[in-house]
């Protein structure tokens, strides 16, 4: 057993640190200006084209589509060692690197992959996701929005929702319904549409954060090439599901936060009736137990890696990565606003501290939901880890047009 | 990055995992309940004989040589079988405590006979209630004899020797007493956990020879925290072993015409016990790692490792019993070993506060 890296790593960690130590600074932001969002989406381009030219793009992909061949583990590095520096990534930029690319691929004629994989990955084509809508989100089966094929083209209507960055992107993957008179995970179509298509209209979500980087996206009578189809006429779940699971393994969670050192921070800072809030023993207690937490969290993630890292095929276990990730942040993020009381709802003071709270806080209700829901991860562990009866379900062997 | 037990350490784990479930099966545990030994002489011999016992004693005085590693890993397989056997008194903390403070002598004599398991040590560290500190300790040593009351002592009664924490006049001191002698007295205590019985022990003027090479309390401090490492691989190993003893009831048991199994609530309980358990493993093998290579960071790991430990086993052993339903209370049933052993495990060392103590006095050294 050893944490430290293995020789390879620690090169490639030398060079990956040296090469962001010179180019990494141009592309960063200064805290306190930070970017509008047309100006982020461009300096988004400019960075991935310059790491695209360095080879620090498609880390994990193939050299065959433009990668670098490299690791889960290398990929990991980098980001991590990235995130050191206020560069512009995000999933703007992410969702074609991890999603587009593995699905291209994957499912892809050649000609697709051609037009596509070397322009995703130099930032050229910025890539939103149009999977979930209104009344399909943990059940995405369920998608209504419809795909009729007419001729050499398709007509999409519908209605998408959650699409990160939609009002920014270049192109989107999309799934529909082709044939309403199968069982639903039988009649869908993986496609990617160009977000300049008439009748493609994207609507702006405001959060609970303020931000609006979501978006409803609707699709009123809009004609694609049947070129633009990924995969066979039905294969839309295949596709969806190697998107699904390209989302495994980020670094999300591993880069150096220091929360705990943090809270400890605040708490020392706080006075009360025994010195300071940190010599209050249930507060004690209660950082001791988030740092379990993340601890726990974080080292089960490098345990993932290591096994991917000797071919091992990782499965529902790794879903754990995320459910205890939100978990940790919405309790830490929480926390922290407890210990200095009131005063810990604004942001006053130490302010970077307080305000990274407040947005773990507000975030990790999100990320408890997104990318696979807490309940659903607990089915799959419970169903493909601990071999346990599947859900029942109103809906098996039901033709999708007959069901209510 | 390796994160991963060697191969060596995974075959180690296989074999003292299946001779354990030969020699040790839950049939074999109420017996020994029933005889009010909290021992299994029958398994004791057999772990000397494969050299179990001394995994991390030296080679030079009849161990193996290996490290904590392999030890966590024993420890593990004994959590998982719930085994009556003073392998945490005797080795875990008694040998390791001779290795460490212990003169030429003093380990030339005692290691071999604890390697080969023909003497039983114990560690004698608590005084009542309350948190183990050295500086709070009474039993006194003095012109070569021990004096005072050392309560509870886990393996007492079958103990051929103890290694006691005790103070001198100049301060905290660690001393080794053979318990046959006349000053000696030992009271068996009703135990809760029943395959490992813990009793009082009175030493009047009792012979006794000082371990000092080395200072007592930093030498009981770095051995806490091997300790806690050691209990939470053992922590981890009760809590698997009732997560798939609660998984397999759920599976067979049928109501309301369906597996009980297939209820989401126990699902759920159960995933989360999942979730609880790896956490707390990745975090015993992280901290079992900064302790073999002394790394900066190690009480903060061993903090962390104790603590999410603890959470799970309580959390697993609570509710392996509460899914069984009225079965589970049953001394027929298997759930009460967990539920007894998991709350030694959860105060032996320590509470829950004395642990978050010492993780923020690392986080914020």
């Amino acid at each position: 057993m050893d944490f430290n890296d293995t020789p390879q790593e620690a090169a490639f960690r030398a060079e990956v640190k040296a090469w962001l130590a010179e180019h990494a600074a141009e592309y960063a932001h200064k805290p306190a200006t930070p970017w509008s969002e047309q100006e982020f989406v461009a300096r988004a381009r400019a960075w991935q084209a310059k790491k695209a030219a360095a080879g620090y793009a498609g880390i994990r992909q193939p050299v065959a589509v433009g990668g670098r061949g490299g690791t889960d583990m290398e990929a990991i590095i980098f980001e991590i060692e990235e995130a050191k520096y206020h560069v512009p990534v995000g999933p703007v930029v992410s969702i074609g690197q991890n999603m587009v690319l593995t699905v291209i691929h994957k499912h892809g004629t050649e000609e697709q992959q051609k037009k596509f994989i070397d322009p995703t990955i130099k930032g050229e084509l910025l890539w939103c996701q149009l999977f979930s809508e209104p009344g399909a989100g943990s059940d995405l089966a369920a998608v209504r929005t419809r795909a009729v094929r007419d001729g050499d083209h398709w007509i999409l209507n519908g209605q998408k929702v959650w699409s990160s960055w939609a009002h920014h992107s270049d192109w989107g993957i999309l799934i529909a319904r082709s044939d309403p008179s199968v069982v639903k995970h039988k009649g869908l179509t993986f496609f990617v549409v160009d977000m300049k298509t008439p009748g493609i209209d994207v609507r702006p979500i405001r959060q609970i954060s303020g931000e609006s980087d979501f978006n409803e996206t609707f699709l009123t009578d809009v004609r694609i090439p049947d070129s633009c189809r990924i995969g066979a006429v039905g294969e839309g779940w295949a596709c969806a599901m190697t998107v699904l699971s390209s989302e495994r393994l980020g670094s999300g969670g591993l880069e150096d936060v220091d929360s705990i050192k943090r809270l400890i921070g605040l708490a020392k800072a706080t006075p009360s009736d025994q010195g300071s809030a940190l010599d209050n023993a249930a507060i004690r207690e209660r950082i001791a137990q988030l740092h379990a937490m993340e601890q726990g969290q974080m080292n089960f993630h490098y345990r993932l890696l290591t096994r991917i890292s000797k071919g091992e095929m990782v499965g529902a276990e790794a879903s754990t990565i995320k459910y205890a990730y939100a978990q940790r942040l919405q309790q830490i993020g929480g926390f922290a606003m407890e210990i200095q009381g009131l005063a810990g709802t604004v942001i006053d003071g130490d302010a970077a501290a307080t305000a990274g709270f407040h947005a773990d806080y507000i975030w990790s209700s999100a990320m408890r939901i997104a990318g696979g829901a807490d309940e659903v991860i607990l089915n799959q562990i419970a169903e493909r880890v601990l071999g346990m009866p599947g859900e029942i379900r109103g809906d098996k062997n039901v033709p999708f047009d007959q069901l209510k | 990055m390796n994160f991963d037990l060697s191969d060596d350490q995974k075959m180690l784990a296989e074999q003292a995992r299946k001779m354990l479930e030969e020699m040790s099966p839950p049939d074999r545990l109420r017996e020994i309940i029933e005889a009010k030994s909290g021992f299994d002489p029958e398994l004791w011999s057999a772990l000397g004989e494969l050299g179990f016992l001394g995994a991390a004693i030296p080679e030079e005085f009849g161990g193996l040589s290996l490290s904590l590693l392999e030890l966590a890993v024993l420890a593990e397989e004994m959590g998982r079988s719930n085994a009556a056997v003073p392998f945490f008194s005797s080795i875990v903390l008694a040998a390791r405590t001779i290795e460490l403070a212990g003169t030429q002598a003093q380990k030339e004599t005692w290691l071999p006979r604890l390697a080969s398991g023909e003497t039983i040590a114990t560690f004698a560290y608590g005084e009542g209630p309350g948190n183990i500190t050295p500086a709070g300790v009474r039993c006194e040593f003095a012109n070569g004899v021990l004096s005072g009351t050392k309560s509870p002592v886990s393996d007492l009664a079958i103990a051929d020797i103890a290694v006691v924490l005790c103070r001198t006049a100049t301060g905290p001191a660690l001393a080794l007493v053979e318990l046959d002698q006349d000053g000696v007295s030992r009271q068996a205590l009703t135990s809760f956990d029943e395959l490992r019985l813990h009793g009082a022990l009175t030493l009047n003027n009792a012979k006794a020879a000082l371990l000092d090479q080395g200072d007592a309390a930093a030498i009981f401090d770095q051995l806490l925290n091997a300790a806690a490492v050691i209990t939470a691989f053992e922590q981890v190993g009760g809590t698997e072993a009732c997560l798939y003893m609660a998984r397999d009831y759920a599976m067979e048991r049928q109501i309301f015409g369906r597996q009980l199994a297939s209820y989401q609530a126990i699902k759920h309980r159960l995933a989360n016990l999942y979730v609880k358990l790896e956490l707390a493993r990745s975090n015993a093998m992280y901290a079992a790692w900064t302790l073999v290579n002394d790394r900066p960071d190690q009480a903060q790991a061993v903090a962390a490792a104790r603590i999410s430990a603890l959470e799970a086993f309580e959390f697993g052993a609570r509710e392996n019993l509460q899914i069984h339903g009225g079965i589970g209370y049953t001394f027929e049933a298997n759930c009460h070993f967990y539920y007894r052993r998991e709350r030694l495990l959860a105060a032996a060392l320590g509470n829950r506060t004395h642990w978050a103590d010492r993780a923020i006095s690392a986080l914020s050294a």
